[in-house]
């Protein structure tokens, strides 16, 4: 009899199996995919934010050495290609026929023998603009008389939408003793991935099978829609998303991209490579934030907060394609009464179409969770500082106690288990709180400035329950397939797709832990609509809650096949037999038993008569809730009273993600997620100007933080188990992006804050920070 | 749009001679040194020359000499040569601090020193530093050699003495003396980027810290690289007190005329020319008394 081996299950911080090729640079992006004939999709771009195209010329560019197909809107026309669905309701220009509504716009598509040869057709294409009046601004595209962004709606606005119960709310803050408001703007940013979006079309003519390599977050869907569309049907479609270089929410989007390298294939019966360049993506794809609000926060003197209420207007840019689930046209934002035991709240949101790029995205946000934590979380410290109450304080005295979860939030949430105080506790000993605030306490007196900020958020990850969440009507289950081998290896199958956040590690140890067979021996696989289960793909921290937990039920329905082969093996009656992890055996005679990897062989060799061959199980999981990572960050900065730069001197930041699976990958994708938590508070942004030229197209203009800026990360854990997963686990992947953008503003506020300063809009520039301290006669000139 | 450069004729040059008779007779011709500069120009379509000279396959323009009068510095020199160098780090602080700050180890493994002065952008670091150390600029052309003063070397944005067939072959900068200490402070977004504001500041003291002479350079300042005159004359004669810091880093203030763009309002540019000027000031002193 054979040992039972190390398997790595649950907790164990194995490193991560697919980093083997992804160092070597073995991996396969869309651009390291080539086939034979294959041509290259390029495109003219729009200079104009908003302009009439009066003409087209492109016989000089069909002319040109290497060009095998031009392809524009009106060709779309027919095949009812030139606008396409957007994921909210909404559509999309793939093309443009009558007139370009954002810069950068794709306009026309080329295709050539090169990529070289494509470039410089692009720049004989002649089109004849009439450049029209441009709005950027969403306040003002509400207003009368604004330029119309799209003729097809003869109005910029997109949506309103409402949430809470605004009569109680606003009696609260009728009867409150005090109120704090902030307008706040949280910037438009662009999630950065390594990877530009691109893919690679090849349509067999003879087969009359479209087969799409794309940068996508979610294959299915994809497949589905296109099919809809098309009438292609779906068994012929197949979309395959390789390695992905980073997806963060921007490639959940379907780009013009994509559906003209399709055409563009049909036309010419060659592949058709499409990538950006990132002068093209990053101006072009789907932003993220844009929003505009107004928060307002009611509390006792004793500082109970009573009642949350924000009005606001989000930019979706010319078209509407948050990748919202259908209910919720401004996503999760109704989270927004965070981590506190409120007893009313109202949001109401006005979404505006402007001339710039659509998005919206969940921007490693589970759908507006980001914004809804910032504003509570910087509301909450300004309410603190009017208060003269410590934040920490007011936090730990306002916190939902954790003797209330389940707790039904005023907004309608049912949060599924927490320990708020026991995270904000843990984050304030680390940090030594006390003496930092008695240090800033004399370098105050000393004219220096030290600030300290906390963000104790609450996320609503894992969509989602199918009573409540789908997407263009397709309910958002998480689905696992998995089959054992007759030697006990495993080939484990994923309607999610990973873009660098370590499922096929993940994935193989919630497996290992519920069957005992080593990560080694599982091979997990993604991304493939041909092979993989149906699933609406990765975003918004929804894998492991919903894959995740299917893996762990599938893997149990085989346990319980196993169960009766190991039986039979035994000769026991199935009611004796005893699973311990990797191994069954009768019950009061461990030394007699058979392993997982035996059963397997048994299942395809010797199964019990009447019994199926075969060790594999199928499961499509809908969550009975969603789960509710939280956390507790704190943050140190000094600024300098010359410069104006907020140097972040510590950060500490306690997550709580339920049961871990595996804690090096947790690690990293807070500290992944902390460091695009700080680019975005300090230095991201993408900008218009009344032109709707953009600024902050490319990485010279756009900064990100390098590995020298970004402050040491010192990160910690309280386990709170979610009462309704399978695993007792939760979502992690955007915890931190979402929960410490407040912590840094609340820190260089809190160091102002003596001076009469309230707020500042994120990114924090040196310069805005050296304006203040000019108002209030505090910058020095040494 | 993928972003390639426009066509181009490419020559490499093996001399001095040859690269000067290229750059001559080719039709409208442009130097190839690192290409740390000109080819994201030419890529971006900022410039479309239609011919390039390279000439890194020049042999002995890439050397730091300090047996004679100056610290003489090929044109080819690599910036990483800089960064690299114990003779830098420990006799010009000012150019080690320099090189350390611009861009990033690859873009330094190919920039070299020619490339970075020649470019002459506002946002270029090494021009400052040639301004206050007040080097010269050693030039050939086809009718032979001139040697130009950095102060009359940048003439605007992108624009310098040389004329299109000349090459920039050594910058000679005189050497440190006992009493003599510089700095570069640089403001930047994150590492790596082009600075928001940049001083370099170069001082010789007597025995009793009185300053003899004094050299400012500014980078992203003005539209070009700028010397901050009116501070530096304020400054020589006088011991270095606070007082008289304050009043030299107004003056270069008041020298500089920053623009306004992504990297902050002009208002806040001028703010740090001040800050910055004290500060860098402040430092070269301290290295010029024996400190660090
Ligand atoms: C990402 C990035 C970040 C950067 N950040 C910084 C920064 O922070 N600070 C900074 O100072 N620089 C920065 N740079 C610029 C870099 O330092 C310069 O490109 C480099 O120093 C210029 O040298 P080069 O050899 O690459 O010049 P090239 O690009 O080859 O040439 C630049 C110009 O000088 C001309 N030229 C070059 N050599 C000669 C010569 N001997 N005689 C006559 N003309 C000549 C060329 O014709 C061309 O017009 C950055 C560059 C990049 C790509």
């Amino acid at each position: 009899m054979t040992e039972v081996p190390v398997i790595h299950g649950m907790g164990s911080a194995v490193k991560r199996k697919e980093d083997v090729r992804f160092i070597q640079g073995r991996d396969t992006y869309v651009d390291d995919i080539s086939l034979p004939g294959m041509v290259y999709l390029d495109f003219v771009r729009s200079p104009y934010a908003h302009a009439r195209i009066r003409s087209i010329s492109t016989e000089r560019a069909k002319g040109a050495p290497g060009v095998v197909a031009v392809i524009t809107g009106k060709d779309l026309q027919p095949l009812g290609l030139d606008w396409i669905p957007t994921l909210s309701g909404d559509k999309m220009m793939v093309l443009p026929t009558e007139k370009v509504v954002f810069q950068m716009q794709e306009v026309v598509g080329v295709v050539a023998e090169s990529r070289y040869a494509a470039a410089d057709a692009v720049k004989l294409v002649e089109v004849d603009y009439e450049p029209l009046p441009v709005v950027t601004d969403p306040k003002k595209a509400l207003e009368e008389g604004s330029p119309i962004v799209r003729e097809d709606k003869r109005t910029n606005h997109v949506f309103h939408w409402e949430a809470g119960d605004r009569e109680a709310t606003d009696r609260l803050f009728e009867q409150a003793d005090v109120v704090v408001g902030q307008d706040m703007y949280y910037q438009r940013i662009h999630v950065s991935y390594m990877e530009p979006c691109g893919c690679v079309a090849y349509y067999d003519s003879v087969k009359g099978t479209p087969t799409i390599w794309m940068t996508t977050q979610a294959p299915h869907v994809v497949r589905t829609v296109a099919s809809l569309i098309t009438k292609i049907p779906e068994n012929k479609i197949r979309i395959i998303s390789p390695d992905i270089g980073g997806g963060f929410g921007g490639k959940v989007y379907v780009y013009p991209g994509s559906i003209v390298a399709a055409v563009a294939s049909i036309v010419t019966g060659r592949p058709v490579k499409w990538v950006n360049d990132r002068s093209d993506d990053h101006p072009s794809t789907a932003f993220a934030r844009d929003f505009h609000m107004r928060a307002e926060l009611a509390a006792k003197r004793d500082g109970t907060l009573l009642a949350f209420r924000v009005k606001a207007v989000s930019d979706h840019g010319a078209f509407f394609g948050d990748a919202n689930p259908s209910k919720f046209p401004f996503g999760l934002f109704s989270i927004c009464t965070g981590s506190y035991d409120l007893k009313a709240a109202f949001v109401e949101v006005d979404g505006a179409y402007t001339n710039k790029p659509q998005g919206g995205i969940a921007y490693r946000c589970s759908f507006r969770v980001t914004e809804a934590v910032y504003a509570i979380e910087r509301l909450v410290d300004i309410m603190a500082h009017r208060l003269g109450i410590d934040p920490a304080e007011l936090r730990l005295k306002n916190f939902i106690p954790p003797e209330k979860f389940p707790y039904r939030s005023v907004m309608g949430w049912v949060y599924d288990s927490g320990n708020y105080a026991g995270a904000l506790r843990k984050a304030m000993e680390k940090i030594g709180y006390e003496e930092l605030r008695r240090e800033q306490e004399e370098k105050r007196k000393r004219g220096e400035l030290m600030g300290i900020g906390i963000s104790s958020f609450t996320e609503i990850v894992g969509a989602g329950p199918s009573h409540t969440f789908d997407i263009l009507g397709i309910k958002m289950f998480g689905s696992a397939e998995i089959r054992i081998h007759p030697t006990g290896k495993v080939i484990a199958r994923f309607g999610t797709r990973s873009q660098g956040q370590g499922h096929e590690t993940t994935y193989a140890q919630i497996i290992a832990e519920e069957l005992g067979i080593p990560i080694e021996d599982i091979t997990v696989e993604e991304g493939d609509t041909d092979t993989a289960p149906y699933g609406l793909g990765t975003y918004a921290s929804r894998s492991t809650p919903t894959a995740g937990a299917a893996a762990a039920v599938a893997s149990r329905k085989i346990r319980e096949k196993a169960k009766k082969i190991a039986a039979h093996l035994l000769e026991a009656r199935e009611e004796d037999v005893v699973w311990e992890r990797g191994r069954f055996y009768v019950k009061g005679a461990p030394a007699k038993y058979k392993t997982i990897q035996e059963v397997a062989f048994a299942a395809y060799t010797n199964h019990p008569p009447g019994m199926e061959a075969g060790l594999e199980a199928v499961h499509y999981y809908d969550p009975p809730n969603m789960t509710f990572p939280f956390g507790s960050y704190i943050c140190v900065v000094d600024i300098d009273r010359g410069t104006g730069e907020a140097k972040v001197r510590r950060f500490v930041a306690v997550d709580d993600c339920g049961n871990i699976i595996n804690p090096l990958i947790v690690d990293g994708q807070i500290h992944g997620g902390l460091t695009m938590g700080f680019g975005t508070a300090f230095m991201e942004e993408i900008g218009y100007d009344q032109d709707g030229n953009i600024y902050g197209a490319n990485f010279m203009d756009y900064t990100i933080p390098t590995a020298v800026e970004t402050p040491k990360w010192e990160t910690d854990k309280t386990v709170t188990p979610s009462p309704h997963h399978p695993l007792g686990a939760k979502g992690v992947g955007e915890s931190a992006t979402v929960g410490s953008p407040a912590a840094f503003v609340n820190a260089v506020v809190d160091a102002l804050w003596p001076l009469g300063v309230t707020h500042i809009d994120m990114p924090l520039y040196p310069w805005k920070i050296r304006r203040l301290l000019e108002e209030k006669g505090y910058a020095l000139d040494k | 749009m993928f972003v390639i450069p426009d066509r181009f004729s490419y020559t490499v040059a093996h001399s001095v001679e040859e690269a000067v008779e290229l750059l001559h007779t080719l039709e409208d011709s442009k130097v190839l040194a690192g290409g740390q500069s000109l080819i994201p120009f030419m890529k971006l379509g900022y410039a479309s020359p239609k011919s390039l000279v390279d000439i890194n396959r020049i042999p002995n323009l890439d050397y730091l000499d300090d047996s004679g009068e100056s610290l003489k510095i090929g044109a080819l020199t690599r910036i990483s040569r800089l960064c690299d160098s114990e003779l830098v780090a420990k006799d010009y602080p000012l150019i080690h601090d320099a090189a350390l700050q611009i861009a990033d180890p690859l873009v330094r493994n190919l920039g070299t020193f020619g490339g970075n002065v020649c470019h002459a952008d506002m946002g270029d670091d090494l021009p400052a530093v040639c301004l206050a150390m007040n080097a010269e600029m050693v030039a050939s052309g086809p009718s032979g050699q001139r040697v130009l003063a950095a102060k009359d070397f940048f003439v605007d944005r992108f624009t310098t003495l040389l004329a299109s067939d000349e090459l920039l072959t050594e910058v000679r900068i005189p050497k440190n003396r006992r009493g003599c200490g510089g700095a570069y402070l640089k403001l930047e977004r994150r590492v790596g980027d082009y600075a928001i504001v940049g001083v370099a500041a170069q001082l010789e003291v007597d025995g009793d810290g009185v300053c003899r002479s004094v050299g400012i350079g500014l980078t992203s300042a003005s539209t070009k690289p700028i010397k901050a005159s009116e501070a530096e004359s304020w400054l020589v004669g006088k011991s270095l007190s606070d007082e008289v810091l304050d009043k030299a880093s107004t003056l270069a203030m008041n020298t500089s005329n920053p623009l306004s763009d992504i990297r902050g309002p002009a208002e806040y540019k001028k703010a740090m020319v001040k800050v910055l000027t004290h500060r860098a000031l402040k430092l070269a002193y301290k290295r010029a008394r024996g400190g660090l």
